[in-house]
């Protein structure tokens, strides 16, 4: 059986090894690894990045994608990039989003949201932290109708619904400025980018430098930007991931110990017996 | 071979100790793990976030009642005449069976006066101006009765307000109980007056 | 259950239920003083692994049904509101979409198992069949379930796999949309998927009692494959198989919650983050990991009918393994030929894992310069899987000559689970 062990965990692992180039038809570059602050078993979101990356995509982005999983609430969640405030020069935690005054402004700068007030008249209202995030569009027709064809995908989870996650928006989003090779046809509509599957994309470039202007200063480059957006998405898409890696920690070390204390107990009783 | 089949064989503390703890371990594990499955019963932040309504007064006529939804909860919001609110003013708070006012907006052990039962309680958000004689008509309660939650009926019953039709609860003109097997007024949730004629609720 | 029972109970009450419902002497004779071989090596923990991880999956799965709303138009955000307001939603999901994968781990080392030690031959034919429809009533289970998220590939991968039904001459068509419940897949199929794989775990768990009756009717296999003779062979249950197969499961769990905490998506496909689109294709289909090889022999056949017979043809020869395998001996251990032949068995097994899971026109990593693209090579591994059953082990036990075996579990025990040297050996082994 040990020969057998050893020859199916060299078979398991060339098969895992090999699952990535199962991915998607059409040629496509693989996304340049980045070092983020959630990589790793401890890593943590840099709220800062995340903050300026909501930023990013509400004066960027939320024109054509939408977040419809999300609440303005979210922003403020145990995890979320507003948990914390600065207030008075004090850092500040704020159990409840509906009364976080971060999010309760961001709220109020939303579009306003349409309601039905109690006797019965459609009427719009500003938007409250529970409510969710304005969507561009009606429906997908409008969507399509808007965008040449193209329906600009939902982000609430595009970290999770793209292979290799947060590398691959960042890529992309800084992957416009490449030289077309000559035997890829850009068609009108289209724009060549080479980390997109088939390499070509009906999004146009959106990031231009100090197209935002960040509230702590941070200088608005193109890859400062794909960065911030891309630590704002991995951070809707996976929004108790905090919580999941200290609670991962935690689990673990019990399992550990208790394995310790199990292997001690099995093999005091088996040494009343040869086996 | 020292074979030794019987499985309570022996008596060494140690051999104890360690299985005892083992089995101690495992015993925490299992204890532990229950909490989130519990846990994930409880109202979800969606639903607790869903915190606030707007009641819209200007429409709203003296002696008229809408019953409203608040945090899934139905409510009535009853723009009392001037006599309902005399008659409930006029009750002894220690005649009453429930003496405590049950009024999200003050303390937990404040009297059940029909003052304290009003939309008199109301904060009053900054810059709004509305009437004494507004707020002290304006009666916002839960519309559960707090036997066993039933809608009360409006206009029955013996004191002019509410008649539970489930176990024959009778509530006053402040919404507090009267007669009949319920053992508590109304509650009356947290009530802001964001405008003259906006009533917030939550 | 196999033999007289030894409970006695010793209190008033026990005795009182004892003679009304015997259910403390059916735990004490099948979990307690169950006589066990005393030779159970690791391999023989999964079945208490597999126990844990169909617990794990019903009540994960009883608690997401309280939240997920089988609508075609809510589906894809309920889960979603599991994995971001539910109060640990987004762990209970984690453990039940990577415990699928786990569960999936376990059988498969426990079907090796069973089939590296002859644990299907006389007399557990029964005990292996009922296992047999564990593995196919998981498999169903884990397809409806993969449906119910609604995303990209739920919805495609039940697209593909109902249509496979439409391979059937005549009838296939009406099939189809019966299982449909319409025209596509629609919101009437997600309904009645799920009802279903709300069922099926009731159904396994069933299954589970029988086939752990069925084992305490003979007894355990053992990795001698040799029968249990005297009470020296065995040890009672508890303690010696409690404490063993629980610290098992705990490293079990571990590797569990590795995945569960730092790799929750790394089992699963990016597609089904996409919420389900009848307009679109994802650009690659394919299953699960766990169903990859029958994936593979599925698209081995280029005729549509002839690749889902073959397809069901790869569970169905399972059933009857025991009759196929025409060896005297149980253990492969004691048997120099089959031994090599099952490796290349849980190769090809691997291998045809590893062809489902690339496009078939792709070359074989290493063997492009031979011209191997993958549907060759799970052609070829296809031919090796039904060889393995239906040419391979009907002919060993005739050309095959086993090694000497030990005269019972005691002697191997003594003998450090070493074969017994030649000379020692008995000269004649009577059937097992």
């Amino acid at each position: 059986m040990k020969t057998v062990s050893r020859v199916l965990a060299a078979a398991a692992a060339a098969m895992i090894i090999a699952t990535p180039m199962a991915m998607g038809a059409g040629k496509y570059r693989t996304p340049e690894q980045h070092n983020w602050s959630f990589n790793g078993p401890f890593g943590q979101y840099d709220r800062q990045a995340v903050q300026r990356g909501y930023q990013v995509y509400q004066q960027v982005c939320a024109a054509c994608h939408g977040i419809k999983h999300l609440s303005i609430r979210h922003l403020g969640m145990p995890g979320g990039p507003f948990e914390y405030l600065e207030i008075n020069g004090e850092r500040t935690r704020f159990p409840n989003p509906n009364d976080n005054p971060a999010v309760v402004a961001i709220a109020e700068d939303l579009f306003p949201i349409e309601d039905i007030d109690d006797i019965g008249d459609v009427i719009e209202r500003p938007r409250r932290p529970s409510d969710p995030f304005p969507y561009p569009y009606a429906n997908e027709a409008q969507g399509r109708a808007a965008n040449g064809g193209a329906y600009p995908p939902d982000l609430s989870v595009i970290v999770k619904g793209r292979h290799y996650g947060a590398n691959y928006i960042r890529s992309l989003l800084m992957g416009y400025d490449q030289e077309v090779p000559e035997d890829v046809d850009v068609r009108p509509g289209n724009y060549y980018n080479p980390y997109m599957p088939g390499m070509l994309i009906a999004m146009p470039p959106v990031l231009m430098d100090d197209m935002v202007e960040y509230a702590d200063g941070t200088p608005a480059t193109i890859e400062q930007m794909a960065n911030d957006v891309t630590y704002f998405l991995a951070w809707a898409a996976d929004p108790h991931m905090e919580s999941r890696k200290s609670m991962g920690f935690m689990v673990m070390g019990y399992l550990f110990i208790l394995a310790l204390l199990l292997y001690a107990s099995y093999r005091k009783i088996w040494s009343r017996v040869k086996h | 071979m020292t074979d030794e089949n019987t499985p309570e064989g022996g008596g060494e503390t140690r051999r104890d100790f360690i299985h005892i703890a083992a089995a101690s371990m495992a015993a925490i594990g299992g204890a532990a793990v229950i909490w989130p499955f519990i846990d994930q019963m409880n109202p979800a932040a969606d639903t607790l976030a869903l915190g606030t309504t707007d009641i819209a007064l200007g429409e709203l006529e003296e002696g008229q009642e809408v019953t409203i939804m608040f945090r899934s909860m139905p409510h009535f919001v009853r723009l009392r005449s001037a006599s309902e609110v005399e008659d409930a003013a006029n009750v002894q708070v220690s005649s009453l069976p429930d003496r405590l006012a049950r009024n999200r907006n003050l303390d937990d052990n404040a009297p059940a006066t029909d003052d304290n039962r009003s939309a008199l309680t109301a904060e009053i958000a900054d810059g709004v101006e509305i009437s004494d004689d507004l707020r002290r008509s304006l009666l916002v309660t839960s519309a559960s009765c707090t036997h066993l939650g039933c809608v009360p009926t409006e206009g029955a019953g013996e004191f002019g307000a509410w008649f539970c039709p489930c176990h024959g609860s009778h509530y006053d003109t402040s919404g507090r109980i009267r007669r009949g097997p319920a053992p508590e007024n109304l509650p009356i949730p947290p009530m802001t007056f964001i405008s003259a004629t906006t009533l917030r609720l939550g | 259950m196999s033999g007289p029972s030894t409970y006695e109970p010793k209190t008033g009450f026990t005795r009182w239920l004892d003679s009304r419902l015997p259910i403390v002497r059916l735990g004490w004779d099948s979990f307690v003083d169950y006589p066990t071989p005393r030779n159970l090596n690791y391999w023989y923990t999964f079945g208490g692994i597999l126990t844990v991880c169909l617990m794990i999956q019903i009540i994960t799965g009883i608690v997401l049904a309280m939240h997920y709303v089988p609508h075609i138009d809510y589906a894809f955000a309920s889960v979603q509101r599991i994995d971001r307001d539910v109060n640990f939603g987004w762990l209970i999901r984690s453990i039940h979409a990577v415990g699928a994968s786990m569960f999936f781990l376990a059988v498969y080392m426990h079907i090796f198992r069973g089939m590296y030690y002859g644990s299907y031959k006389a007399p557990r034919e029964i005990l292996w069949i009922l296992g047999v429809v564990i593995y196919l009533l998981m498999m169903a289970a884990a397809f409806l379930g993969y449906v119910l998220p609604w995303g990209q590939m739920s919805f495609w991968g039940a697209m593909v796999i109902t249509n496979l039904f439409g391979a059937l001459p005549l009838i296939g068509e009406p099939v189809t949309q019966w299982l449909w419940g319409g025209f596509s897949v629609g919101n009437e199929t997600l309904n009645r998927f799920f009802s279903l794989h709300y069922l099926i775990p009731f159904l396994i768990a069933g299954v589970v009692g029988l086939h752990i009756w069925a084992l305490h009717v003979p007894g355990n296999n053992n990795p001698t494959g040799i029968s249990v003779k005297t009470k020296a062979d065995t040890l009672p249950f508890h303690p010696y198989y409690t404490v063993k197969d629980g610290f098992a499961i705990v490293v079990f769990l571990i590797i569990f919650a590795g995945f569960v905490f730092y790799a929750p998506e790394v089992l699963g496909h990016a597609d089904n983050y996409i919420e389900a689109d009848p307009l679109v294709t994802p650009a690659m289909i394919v299953p699960e990991w766990y169903l990859l090889p029958f994936y593979a022999i599925l698209r081995a056949v280029p005729d549509k009918l002839g690749g889902v017979i073959l397809m069901f043809a790869a569970i169905g020869v399972l059933f009857i393994l025991p009759w196929l395998d025409t060896s005297k001996v149980r253990s492969m251990r004691y048997r120099p030929m089959a031994r090599w032949f099952f490796g290349f068995f849980v190769v090809a097994c691997l291998g045809l894992g590893w062809a489902g899971a690339e496009l078939p026109d792709t070359m074989v990593p290493g063997l492009g310069a031979l011209g191997v693209d993958f549907l060759l090579f799970g052609r070829v591994l296809t031919v090796y899987y039904f060889a393995y059953f239906l040419v391979i082990l009907p002919l060993l036990g005739f050309v095959e000559k086993p090694s000497p075996r030990p005269a019972s579990i005691e002697e191997s025990v003594l003998n450090g689970d070493k074969p017994a040297k030649a000379g020692a050996a008995p000269a004649a082994q009577p059937a097992e």
